[in-house]
């Protein structure tokens, strides 16, 4: 692995990690010995078929599991040995989940859903009011300042999913982490949820995106294929963005360079 | 995350489900109901039976002829009594005291003018009456010991029966026939009410000998006093007085300590038996309430347990979005709790109503112990904590992955 920019610390960095579940004869090793460098800002999708432990590896990037060897450092702190209450925390203040199926509470308003992780974030100091304000300015950054006070169920799936990302960007996280975020939605929905997340790595977000489908693989700049645990390539695209899609008269060929 | 916040949080969660969570509160409901009614129930038995020993004369105690095996006294196969000439032996010979009565009943027609008055009860007792059952004439006098000695044919009329009998015309002097005799009224007696069993103002008094003399059947021993009232003076005398009235009715009635051909029972032993009935039904009713708020417990563990499996994916996000397991814990915690403190609200004022109703339209005295809703509520809390804390805790301990899995 190069480093592209040996200046700037790495915002992740992953070494030897090894995941196996269960003992003995009926161990599954889900990682085989993982190693990935991702700098700030880059736009990074993980691909790979079903069983290739791409899965565990977001999980374990996004400290919802721990390794069982190897380290992991997320933006400058080992987090590979920490305990339920740290991984938590860690959660809360450096990764954004975005998930295939939005995992909004159906109870709460979109502005409501969006507070939630500003909640837990330990800051009881701040008042309903001012969390409340914080959120609504997101959703109105996503484009759906309009709708703060409707619930899940009046939105379109796509408006759902920039609920999710709203709620993902609450507490200014280091990292997205968002997992098939277009795999429930139409070709057009999950364009508009591309574009969104397109502009968020523009203005300088860092994303890592799983999915299984080729072309929203090639919004991102750069492409690890994992195949049975282990990194099976793993290469940057040209010029970043790279649309195949016939909707905003702008037409970019992807081209992937190996690296 | 503050308390407040969780709360708000767990608050939310109950609504979801209104129906569902007022049923899983009933069991708390009834529990809590069951205690404050329980409380009302006993202190208004406690108050029944103070009130009833109040109005029977405080420090009383009674003399009774023992019944035992084979019998007392000689050849009549009656143990031996007390008769009326030793009330003033007792009188004389014990210190202490306050009055000494005797009382022997009998059932009569009463009629003055064209009105009768059917199956009235005549009492015939002595002049301590009125200071052993703390009674008080309210016109003319009461039996002296002149109407008994001579077996005077006069009668002491009841509040009531002198209503119904005269009206608003005074009724001393008047005649009045009880039975086949005809009496003298010499005296009305003030209101009483209903004591116990007891109509004071729909009785009339008449001397004991009188009784002894035209009522009783003369085979039976006819002058034994059935029962001899005696009154202390004093709480702190009470004991003396035993032991002098046991000696006293000991050698009049010429018996030994093995077998003294009588009993001496007081207010004490009257408030013991009380006492331990309304224990009785207490201890129940103490019973029915613990196992109520028991099973009204599991059902909120029940429901939580349903809940948390319902909720496994928002607790999965919640870990997802930070939430630490404490967070998730205090979060099913509180609602368990908000559950059966709102069900031991719902018991609080069903305990009261209940008791209120018990009162107004039951057979039952009830008198609201105030306490009993602090501790009712203490209960319902402590319920809560109990048995929130398991599926909370299983709430706290899944794994953020699996939950946010779960379909």
């Amino acid at each position: 692995m190069t480093q592209d920019l040996p200046n700037e610390r790495p915002l992740i960095e992953i070494r030897e990690l090894t995941k196996v579940y269960g003992k003995g004869d009926i161990a599954v090793h889900a990682l085989r010995g993982v190693d990935v460098t991702a700098e700030p800002g880059e736009f990074v999708a993980v691909m790979g078929p079903s069983g290739s432990g791409k899965s565990t590896l977001m999980n374990i990037l996004g400290c919802l599991d721990r390794p069982t060897s190897g380290r992991y450092v997320l933006d400058g702190q080992d987090v590979s040995k920490l305990d339920k209450d740290q991984l938590a925390s860690v959660r809360n203040k450096k990764i954004g989940f975005v998930f295939q199926s939005y995992n909004l509470l159906p109870r709460l308003t979109a502005v409501k859903n969006v507070m939630m992780p500003m909640l837990y974030n330990g800051h009881s100091r701040i008042t309903d009011t001012e969390r409340r304000t914080r959120a609504i300015e997101i959703l109105e950054s996503v484009g759906l300042g309009e709708r703060v006070n409707h619930k899940p169920n009046e939105l379109s799936g796509g408006q759902q999913q920039r609920v999710a990302i709203a709620r993902a960007l609450v507490n200014n996280p280091a990292i997205i982490l968002a997992d098939e975020p277009t795999g429930n939605l139409d070709t057009r929905a999950a364009q508009d949820i591309m574009d969104l997340l397109n502009e968020l790595h523009k203005n300088g977000a860092t994303i890592l995106m799983v999915t299984h489908e080729l072309d929203i693989a090639e919004h991102a700049q750069r492409v690890i294929y994992l195949i049975d645990g282990k990194v099976a390539s793993d290469r940057t695209q040209a010029s970043g963005i790279a649309h195949l899609h016939n909707g905003n008269g702008t037409q970019h060929i992807a081209i992937g360079v190996s690296r | 995350m503050t308390t407040f916040q969780t709360l708000k949080i767990a608050w939310e969660g109950l609504t979801l489900n209104k129906v569902r969570s007022f049923l899983t509160t009933l069991g708390v409901i009834i529990g809590v109901a069951a205690v404050i009614v329980m409380l009302a129930i006993s202190a208004g038995a406690e108050a029944e039976v103070a009130d009833q020993i109040n109005a029977l004369g405080a420090n009383l105690i009674m003399i009774m002829p023992a019944f035992g095996r084979g019998g007392f006294g000689p050849g009549t196969g009656m143990p031996a009594s007390l008769q009326y000439d030793d009330l003033a032996k007792i009188e004389e010979n014990v210190t202490g005291i306050s009055g000494v009565s005797a009382q022997q009943d009998t059932t009569q027609d009463v009629k003055a003018g064209n009105t009768t008055l059917t199956d009235i009860s005549v009492v015939g007792t002595t002049s301590g009456f009125i200071a052993v059952h703390e009674y008080a004439v309210a016109e003319g006098r009461f039996i002296n010991g002149e109407d008994n000695d001579r077996a005077n044919k006069v009668i002491i009329l009841g509040y009531d029966v002198a209503q119904e009998l005269f009206g608003d015309q005074s009724a001393i002097g008047q005649a009045v026939k009880v039975g086949s005799t005809k009496l003298t009224v010499v005296g009305v007696m003030s209101q009483k009410g209903v004591v116990g069993n007891t109509d004071y103002d729909g009785r009339v008094y008449v001397p004991i000998t009188l009784v002894f003399k035209r009522w009783t059947n003369a085979r039976f021993n006819r002058d034994a006093l059935r029962v001899v009232y005696v009154s202390a003076e004093s709480k702190k005398t009470m004991d003396s007085v035993m032991a002098q009235l046991n000696d006293l009715v000991m050698q009049i009635l010429d018996t030994t300590p093995d077998s003294p051909g009588f009993t001496l029972t007081t207010q004490d032993s009257i408030i013991d038996m009380r006492t331990s009935t309304t224990e009785t039904f207490r201890n129940l009713l103490a019973w029915v309430a613990a196992i109520s708020l028991v099973v009204g417990g599991i059902g909120i563990m029940n429901i939580m347990l349903v809940s948390v499996t319902e909720r496994t994916r928002e607790i999965g996000l919640r870990q997802a979005m930070g939430a630490r397991p404490r967070d998730v814990q205090l979060q099913f915690l509180l609602e368990a709790i908000v559950l059966s403190l709102i069900g031991g609200l719902a018991g609080v004022l069903a305990g009261v109503g209940g008791s209120w109703l018990f009162n107004e339209f039951g057979s039952m005295r009830t008198e609201i112990v105030w306490a009993s809703i602090p501790l009712a509520f203490g209960a319902a809390a402590a319920v809560g904590i109990f048995f929130g804390y398991y599926p909370a805790t299983k709430a706290a301990q899944l794994d953020p992955i699996v939950a946010l899995r779960h379909e």
